[in-house]
């Protein structure tokens, strides 16, 4: 049984895998790329039939595979008779459906595509049936409304096609949406998500208060995807699919996914009055209203649509009736709805091929012309109808017994009425369709010349239409034990099933011969009836749900263009205030403890750090128009908050922070050549009110959301405990925060520097981008603003100062980057510095001078250094161990002391080589914008400005 | 002391919350970066304040700052070093390409959305 139990992910998964060959296949040809698609079927179908025996025997097979376990999200699979009847359903019939659409789509249709879609759709069914996972199964849900949307829609070029697939995918998709929030209350109340599980707790579910709430979201799942009213309207304009697709997914599988998951969760859900009036109610009404619609369609796919629903409704309905006989009549009727619904949906297409319409009133007399194809037709249709003894007469006798013995609302006798109302409309129906299409006088308006197609379109609806008869004439030995073992799982016991033909003369008698011969009756009457029908007006759902989507996408549109209108300052106010609301909800929704913390007293010089601050950020407020006196300030705050990083304990974020503060105000002051040099005064009094009341409420908030964190202690216990324990031993370095970069969170910042270098390749690209368009030629012509300008570019002092220094801050560089792991410093930092002392030999002498005798490139030095830290974490596999874990030693030079080397120091090359490439790329692009507007380039280390001729007497 | 950096945060974040919402580029940059200081600081502070306390282990010494904010915020530094490179080159692309410097949309652009939806 283990191995056995081991085949259900793999039936799973064939047809996903198996939905890669058709695209590959159609090259060689249709015959070959059906062939290719109905291999993975007829095995996922071999692999089922041998598990069969085992569920026959009424075992529940079960393989289990932990996904995500802390979501209780597990690939659990499970088979008992229900999956067991399901997924041979969808797996055998796919196949006479792959059968059928390779003599049904012509040669202009991609038949590659149609195979992969209906591929992916059987595995996502065969996934529904087979989870074990509610989690799991939701997924393959949502996996089917997409695979079926693709199929709906797989004429692209038929207008219908598209809106009927785009309405199918809304309606299932919401319902599915629904489904998903009900599925997770009934998780929550059973405390797991496995269906076994929650198939136990029945007490503890219908005992919750979210019981109702939990019901009525899984029924809208349901109902939506099995086409139950007032949700029915989206599967006749599915009809635009190609009939395949019809016969497929809306008569044995997709529409019956909603019956499968009421089934299924029929042993905790249902039994309840909640349940017995919403599930049978809707049944109810959807069978007796989808039945009298499908009487007037002259469309046969629409008329085989509506009966589809009108059917679906009776299952409905008997499921909603909460007692154990009527799901076993359910789970029978499913199975004998699905043989004869199939073969007429694939009679109407061969009727379609071959007339060339579908449109009942340009057809009659074919019986002639297509005898063979009448003959399948026929013994579908009276199966449909519930004539003896073909097998819909069986369940719709065992259908009328159980519901003439329910009481609904009025008197006893009024369900039963309307159920054979409803059953007198399918007879009508039925008859209609044998009638009008086959029977009559043979015609000489057909739009083409019918005949009966080959042998291998006939031969799908032929083999179910002898099905049709066999389970008709002998129904326990064909599916006795099927419908047996499939109720046992459904109701959750086992169960006694036992059909047969003559019931003697009880009420279910009298009803089925009432709607017989009624039946025959409308048929009669029809065109009268037809002349009425069409003259009364009736809602239309298409126009309502064009309305509805309209209004929605309408409402949509203007809340996204209200929050988001394309610029910046809309976004950035809307998401403060949002960000305000939220931190103020949340506060409203919690306390706070009393302060644990005793506070650290205020002493003069970090009281005068604060008032220049304080006065450099009130300043730049003010002034933020002038833009160089701007830049000043925010120097100086830059400035302050790294004073303040020293003053309190972080020498490796003080030494970060004033290098960064030298590089972005070089960057900002390059950028400042090219921008405007003033701010226009451009918003409104109120608009800045308006802006200032946000920044008041978001600087307050912050401030006290600041103050209250720091006077009290950690609410759990902080793991950096660990890092300072861990930090020596393991790591190898006393500097704990280097430890914690190069080692302990090595990860993070192997991340962190790739993304540098991304940002630093992405402003070069920019740059490139901006010199080659517009505002490259621009730039090209442009007249620099007549500012007093130094006589001499390139100062002698400067250049002098530079190059002495250039060694002493390459020095320095390189002892920040050595005691890094054991003092403050380390590659970030001293990649800072390098970059500095490379940007001051540019500042001195030129860009074009300096970049002449630059011998290595910065891409080149951004993706090294990224290689190098990536080299290193790998060493790690080599040694067994994972990606970037560390390791150090002692090596002795006898002259010198005892040097420590650890393998984090090469992960820190490459951080230090990484950032001094990302500076220098981002300033060197920065640059090229100078050159490109005529900045002359200098030779020469030291220069004076050529266009400007020395004044006389100096 | 806690006061003082909780006010220096709160004032950078209310003064950068006004500079970003000015219709020029080059205010918004500067309220991007008072945004990050006061970002990074309140980051910093997550782990308290501590006086004299580098995390650099010493013989015979207890109690350091909590390194690991400081871990984080040494390389939100750097990071906010590129995304300010970044910024004030798309600004500065965008306003050599349509020499504007406004961060709102031209009148026309919003012309063509509706001509769209």
């Amino acid at each position: 049984m283990e191995t056995v139990a081991g085949f259900l992910p793999i039936i799973a998964a064939l047809p996903f895998l198996g939905a890669l060959l058709p695209g590959l296949m159609i090259k060689a040809g249709r015959n070959t790329c059906a062939a290719f698609t109905a291999a993975p079927t007829i095995l996922a179908l071999t692999l089922l039939l041998i598990c069969a025996p085992a569920v026959m025997r009424g075992e529940v097979l079960t393989f289990g595979i932990a996904w995500l376990p802390s979501l209780g999200l597990n690939v659990n699979f499970m088979l008992d008779g229900l999956g067991l009847l399901f997924a041979g359903l969808i797996l055998g019939i796919g196949l006479l459906i792959i059968l059928y659409a390779r003599f049904y789509l012509s040669r202009e249709d991609p038949m590659g595509q149609f195979y992969t879609y209906l591929l992916l759709f059987q595995g996502a069914m065969v996934g529904i049936v087979l989870s074990d996972n509610i989690l799991l199964l939701l997924v393959f849900w949502e996996l089917t409304s997409l695979s079926s949307f693709l199929l709906i829609g797989y004429w692209k070029h038929l207008p219908e096609g598209r809106q009927g697939a785009r309405m199918a995918l809304t309606v299932t998709g919401m319902g599915g949406l629904a489904m998903i929030a009900g599925m997770l209350i009934l998780g929550d109340i059973a405390g797991s998500y496995d269906l076994s599980v929650i198939l136990t707790q029945k007490d503890a579910i219908q005992a919750s208060p979210m019981y109702l709430p939990a019901l009525i979201l899984i029924l809208a799942g349901c109902f939506t995807k099995s086409a139950q009213f007032p949700f029915h309207f989206w599967l006749p304009h599915a009809m635009a699919a190609p009939t395949p697709v019809s016969a497929y997914l809306h008569s044995a599988t997709m529409v019956k996914a909603g019956l499968f998951l009421m089934a299924r969760m029929w042993p905790v859900l249902a039994g309840t009055p909640e349940w017995f009036w919403i599930v049978a109610s809707t049944g109810l009404i959807t069978m007796v209203m989808a039945a009298k619609i499908a009487l007037f369609k002259d469309d046969l796919k629409a008329l085989l649509a509506f009966s589809t629903v009108s059917h679906l409704g009776l299952i409905t309905m008997l499921l909603g009736l909460g007692t154990k006989a009527a799901a076993a009549v359910a789970v029978f009727h499913i199975i004998n709805h699905a043989t004869f619904k199939a073969a007429l949906f694939m009679t109407a297409g061969i009727v379609d091929h071959e007339a060339h319409t579908r449109d009942i009133k340009r057809l009659g007399g074919l019986r002639h012309l297509m005898p063979i194809t009448f003959t399948i037709a026929t013994v579908a249709a009276l199966s449909m109808a519930g004539i003896p003894p073909l097998n819909g007469f069986l369940s719709k006798e065992m259908m009328l017994e159980q519901v003439a013995h329910t009481q609904w609302i009025g008197p006893a006798w009024f369900m039963g009425a309307a159920v054979t109302l409803g059953a007198l409309f399918s007879v009508a129906y039925s008859f209609r369709y044998i009638a009008h299409v086959f029977l009559g006088p043979k015609r000489h308006d057909y739009p083409a010349k019918p005949h009966d197609p080959g042998f291998g379109m006939w031969a799908a609806p032929a083999l179910l239409v002898v099905l049709v008869v066999l389970i008709g004439l002998m129904p326990m030995t064909m599916v006795g034990d099927l419908v047996r073992v499939t109720a046992g799982a459904v109701t959750g016991d086992a169960a006694y099933v036992n059909i047969y033909h003559w019931h003697g003369l009880v009420p279910a008698f009298w009803m089925s011969v009432i709607a017989v011969a009624g039946g025959f009756v409308l048929l009669k009457t029809h065109a009268p009836l037809a002349a009425m029908w069409n003259a009364a007006p009736r809602p239309e759902a298409k126009v309502m749900f064009d309305a509805v989507t309209a209004a929605a996408t309408r409402g949509a549109t203007a809340l996204t263009d209200g929050l988001h209108n394309g610029a910046l300052t809309r976004n950035a106010a809307v998401f403060s205030v949002a960000v305000l609301i939220a931190g103020w909800l949340a506060w409203q929704g919690g306390g706070l403890q009393p302060p644990t913390r005793e506070m650290i007293p205020i002493t003069p010089v970090p009281a005068i750090g604060w008032l220049l601050l304080v006065v450099a950020t009130g300043l730049l407020v003010v002034y933020h128009r002038e833009r160089f006196t701007a830049l000043v300030l925010i120097g100086i705050v830059g400035l302050m908050v790294s004073l303040g990083f020293v003053y309190f304990s972080a020498p490796d974020l003080a030494l970060t922070q004033i290098s960064v503060e030298v590089v972005t105000i070089i960057l900002l002051l390059l950028a400042l050549n090219f921008l405007p040099r003033e701010t226009p005064v451009e918003s409104t009094a109120g608009r800045r009110t308006r802006d200032a009341a946000i920044a008041i409420a978001g600087g307050v908030a912050v401030t006290w959301l600041t103050y209250a964190i720091l006077v009290r202690d950690f609410a759990a216990e902080s793991i950096s405990a660990y890092h300072l324990a861990n930090s020596y031993k393991g790591g190898g370095g006393t500097n704990v925060v280097n430890v914690i970069l190069v080692d302990f969170r090595g990860f993070d910042t192997y991340g962190e520097i790739i993304v540098l270098g991304i940002a630093a390749l992405v402003i070069f690209a920019l740059t490139e981008a901006v010199l080659r368009g517009p505002g490259g030629r621009w730039l090209a012509n442009w007249d620099q603003p007549t500012l007093p300008e130094a006589g001499d570019r390139h100062p002698l002092m400067m250049v002098v100062a530079t190059r002495v220094m250039m060694p002493i801050a390459l020095m320095v560089g390189a002892y920040i980057f050595l005691r890094g792991h054991n003092e403050p410093g380390g590659g970030f930092i001293a990649g800072l510095i390098v970059a500095i002392a490379f940007l001051m030999q540019y500042m001195a002498s030129g860009f074009a001078w300096a970049e002449a005798r630059q011998r290595v490139t910065y891409h080149a030095t951004i993706g090294v250094g990224v290689l190098i830290a990536s080299v290193t974490g790998i060493g790690a596999w080599l040694a067994g161990r994972p990606f970037l874990t560390s390791d150090y030693g002692y090596l002795h030079f006898p002259p010198i002391e005892e040097f420590e080397w650890a393998t984090a120091i090469a992960f820190d090359i490459g951080v230090f080589l990484t950032v001094v490439g990302a500076v220098m790329l981002a300033l060197n692009s920065l640059s090229s914008m100078a050159r490109r507007a005529g900045e002359t380039v200098n030779v020469e280390p030291m220069d004076i400005d050529p266009t400007r001729e020395p004044e006389e007497g100096k | 002391m806690e006061l003082l950096m909780a006010s220096a945060i709160g004032l950078m974040t209310a003064a950068g919350l006004y500079l970003v919402l000015r219709l020029r580029t080059f205010p918004v940059i500067l309220g991007l970066s008072l945004l990050t200081y006061a970002v990074n600081l309140f980051l910093f502070a997550s782990g308290r304040l501590a006086v004299n306390m580098p995390p650099v282990l010493r013989k015979g010494v207890e109690t350091y700052s909590d390194p690991l904010p400081q871990a984080l915020v040494l390389t939100a530094i750097v990071i906010s070093f590129g995304m300010t490179a970044v910024v004030v080159m798309m600004a500065l692309g965008a306003y050599l390409t349509a020499r504007n410097d406004d961060v709102t949309l031209p009148p026309e652009d919003d012309a063509t959305r509706e001509g769209e939806a």
